[in-house]
């Protein structure tokens, strides 16, 4: 069965501290790359959908998805990344 | 009276929270693994510390849908009492039972040591013989323990005095370096808006005797089975 792949990204709310990305962007400039001003992190989560199903479908499906289980509202948005 | 204690694939301090209610406190507790549907009709329902399924995607975020989650829910739905330790706490604010998240500790280092928590309400009856000011010797093993919600809730949290323990110095200061994790108002416990539902970072469980250096933990799980047995006759 052929599949199509889509990518998920998670990020964290702007508001929401990020020390992890503070801890990057101070090594970035450590190592002299003075120009960057913020980092964040987040995630990209690939999903292998059946190809069978039509692509609005999978959108509303993949929505509920992060709705559900693979972003946290409280603290994180989601989008799908267009390739 | 009867606790029943959650178990995940990589909860911890589950047995020693059978030890505390069971061994210490006298109390009639089943231990109840995650893919059970039978909570087996306790007051209360304790869910325990740890990494369940490795904190994988987010702490907490497979456990609430695990087949005994259903239960747990419908147990809080009708009335009944939940506690969420560390890893609990973190499963029952992805569960919506709580407000907010628990993030990475400000630092990023995964922090093992005792602290000392502030009562700060007696909102919540899971509290009950703790007057407000008291200060605990209770220990953290957490590297996501830093409590965040949006402005809104924690206004609200604070209006409703549904935050029920602070990081504090030994004699109850509140100060940065008290507060070990970064946790937004140094919150390290919080209750819903009707009290049964009470998550803490610290583990109670684990100072219940003096040769386990402090028992200081027996006042919180001491006093809810006291109130518990009191509100049951």
């Amino acid at each position: 069965m052929d599949s199509k792949t889509y990518r998920v990204s998670v990020q964290l709310k702007p508001s929401v501290l990020d020390p992890q990305g503070k801890t990057v962007a101070h090594a970035l400039h450590a190592l002299g790359f003075e120009e960057v001003t913020d980092v964040r992190i987040g995630k990209i989560i690939s999903l292998k959908i059946h190809g069978d199903l039509p692509d609005d479908e999978v959108r509303g499906r993949i929505d509920a998805m992060c709705q559900k289980l693979l972003a946290n509202p409280v603290i994180e948005t989601f989008e799908l990344v267009e390739d | 009276m009867r606790v029943s204690v959650v178990t995940f694939p990589g909860s911890n301090c589950d047995q020693d929270a059978v030890w505390a209610f069971g061994e210490i406190l006298g109390v009639d507790v089943t231990p109840v693994w995650h893919k059970s549907h039978d909570l087996a009709n306790p007051d209360l329902v304790f869910i325990p510390g740890g990494f369940s399924f490795g904190d994988y995607l987010r702490s907490g975020a497979i456990a609430r849908f695990s087949p005994i989650m259903n239960e747990v829910a419908q147990h809080y739905r009708k009335g009944g009492y939940v506690m969420g330790i560390c890893n609990g706490f973190q499963i029952l604010c992805e569960m919506g039972i709580l407000p907010g998240c628990l993030m990475k500790n400000r630092d990023l280092a995964f922090l093992c040591q005792d602290v000392y928590v502030r009562c700060e309400s007696s909102k919540s009856p899971l509290t009950y013989g703790l007057s407000t000011g008291t200060v605990l010797n209770i220990p953290i093993a957490h590297g996501m323990g830093r409590y965040v919600a949006d402005d809104d809730t924690l206004r609200s949290l604070e209006d409703h005095q549904q935050v029920v323990f602070r990081y504090t110095t030994a004699s109850g200061e509140l100060t940065e370096e008290a507060n070990p994790n970064g946790s937004l108002n140094a919150i390290a416990g919080i209750c819903d808006e009707s009290g049964r539902a009470l998550g803490m970072m610290p583990h109670p469980e684990r100072h219940v005797e003096s040769a386990l250096g402090s028992d200081d933990g027996l006042q919180v799980l001491g006093g809810l089975i006291e109130y518990l047995e009191y509100a049951a006759t």
